[in-house]
């Protein structure tokens, strides 16, 4: 199940940990990225807390934690190469797996089709 | 992530931020950018492209490859004019409000120069140009109305100043930028560093001085207003040239170790500390024949003698993180002793990671001293590094 937040993060759910990202909008807003800081595995995050920390040239940004939950997988990858973030935001540019507190809160966030209009 | 994207999708980015009803000014290229795909920001009270659709870091990278081109028509140009007609006159006024050597500039070159206040502050950096019998001057947009009233106020008796508002102004910048220009039939051939001259540019008289603010070879071309549009389509023909919008150009120079004015130098800060005082020649100092004469001399003869108490260096994050403007700097991985802050800080491209400059106390200026960055909360190691982080390809 594929959900989005107002904050331009995505989740792909698959049981109860979640892949999460930042959206291909977000990704085109914020431009070339040349940082990015991920959480430690076994950190403990309630939503919209800061969970990462990205920086294009211009600037830096929060990606918050979409819902209450336990960080279980990094992507070391965007680490290394935050241009991937830029070229597939919402694939090979995860940022974090997420073990949800309550698989269930996840129906509180938005449908692709919900956000895309949020974009619009 | 976001809170600040969506202030942004909602914000009506063409009100001015102080005023509400005030629209923000737009150059003779507003339309061409928007034709070439720019995402336009305010900046000094315009809308500028800060990047095209290559993107910042590909545009830094192909102004250093080959040839960018930069729209800077929302900078100042100004010409001052001697009443007596003499250029010498027009010189002399002007140094008493800049501590560089005018008298001395030959026609057809330009210099880099600024202008100071009574505590040896600076107001604003220029470049100026002997044109022969007045003086071209060039200042940043932040400042431009604040650096004429400076000048009326203090030159009015002597030279008559006019804004060129309208021309605009295009930088050409990069090792192919000679290329491209000489293509549209210019004449720069067998011009240098610093060099400024009429020239046709595709059948149009322009002043193209050989200059920039990029570390790159390269020129400043001033345009009439009604054909710059076709001069930077012209231009862009030519395969090489691509269009570079502000955040590239803030990259360049930074990795250049130019000065950024309201970050790197303002009022706050004497030429001394600022490390811009090669620009002062022996003349202006003491001892030379035109000693003194220009706001704030007292301090900055003093300084030049007896040196200053802290000074802009280089800094080079050890880490990814890039560092920036107004972080604190500490002696200290802690974070117990403040000694500085960060002027500005960005991603160099080219450099290949973070770079920054900064103001220490002197004592720890030597490159190599590890001082320590505030960055969220973190004390994050940065190495004083020598300037500029990448070379200069100028032709001199």
């Amino acid at each position: 199940m594929l959900k989005f937040t107002a904050e331009h993060e995505w989740l792909k759910l698959e049981g109860d940990v979640a892949t999460v990202g930042i959206t291909t909008h977000a990704a085109e807003q914020l431009g070339d990225l040349v940082f990015v800081e991920l959480p430690e595995v076994g950190a403990a995050f309630g939503k919209g807390d800061d969970a990462a920390t990205v920086e294009s040239v211009k600037a830096a940004s929060e990606v918050y934690c979409p819902l209450d939950g336990e960080i279980t997988e990094i992507n070391q990858a965007i680490v290394d190469d935050p241009s991937l973030v830029n070229s597939d935001p919402q694939g090979a540019g995860w940022f974090f797996k997420l073990k949800l507190k309550n698989v269930a809160d996840a129906g509180t966030l938005l449908n692709e089709a919900a956000y895309n209009e949020l974009i619009a | 992530m976001c809170r600040k994207l969506s202030q942004r999708a909602s914000a009506d980015y063409r009100r001015h931020p102080l005023d509400d009803t005030v629209e923000l000014k737009r150059t003779p290229l507003y339309d061409f950018h928007l034709s070439l795909g720019a995402k336009m920001v305010p900046f000094a009270g315009y809308e500028m492209p800060v990047q095209y659709p290559a993107g910042v870091l590909k545009e830094h990278l192909h102004t250093r490859e080959k040839a960018g081109l930069f729209d800077v028509s929302h900078m100042g140009q100004v010409i001052l004019r001697a009443k007596t007609g003499r250029f010498e006159d027009a010189a002399l006024a002007f140094e008493s409000l800049v501590p560089v050597d005018i008298l001395g500039l030959k026609e057809g070159r330009q210099r880099y120069g600024f202008f100071t206040d009574e505590n040896g502050g600076i107001l604003d950096d220029l470049m100026f140009s002997n044109r022969g019998d007045h003086l071209f001057v060039v200042v940043n947009a932040g400042c431009k109305d604040a650096d004429i009233a400076h000048m009326k106020k203090h030159l009015a008796d002597r030279v008559d100043l006019t804004v060129l508002d309208d021309r605009a102004l295009l930088a050409l910048q990069g090792p192919k930028a000679e290329a491209v220009l000489v293509s549209l039939g210019a004449d720069v051939a067998g011009t240098k560093f610093m060099d400024v001259r009429d020239v046709v540019v595709n059948g149009v008289a322009c002043i193209v001085s050989r200059s920039g603010y990029s570390g790159e070879d390269g020129f400043e071309i001033s345009v009439p207003a009604a054909n710059a549009v076709d001069i930077a389509k012209a231009l862009l023909a030519h395969p090489d040239c691509e269009p570079i919008g502000l955040g590239a150009r803030d990259s360049l120079r930074l990795e250049a170790g130019l000065c950024l004015y309201g970050n790197d130098i303002d009022t706050g800060t004497t030429p001394v500390e600022a490390g811009i005082e090669w620009a002062i020649q022996k003349a202006r100092r003491k001892g030379g024949l035109r000693e003194g004469g220009f706001p704030g001399a007292a301090r900055i003869l003093d300084e030049l003698e007896n040196d200053v108490s802290r000074r802009r260096v280089g800094l080079k994050p050890e880490g990814k993180a890039p560092v920036r403007n107004h972080a604190k700097l500490y002696s200290d991985a802690e974070g117990n002793s403040e000694i500085g802050e960060v002027s500005s800080g960005t991603f160099g491209p080219s450099f290949g990671g973070p770079v920054a400059m900064g103001y220490v106390p002197t004592g720890l200026t030597a490159p190599g001293t590890t001082v320590y960055a505030e960055v969220r909360g973190k004390y994050l190691p940065v190495t004083v590094t020598a300037l500029p982080f990448v070379a200069p390809t100028f032709k001199r």
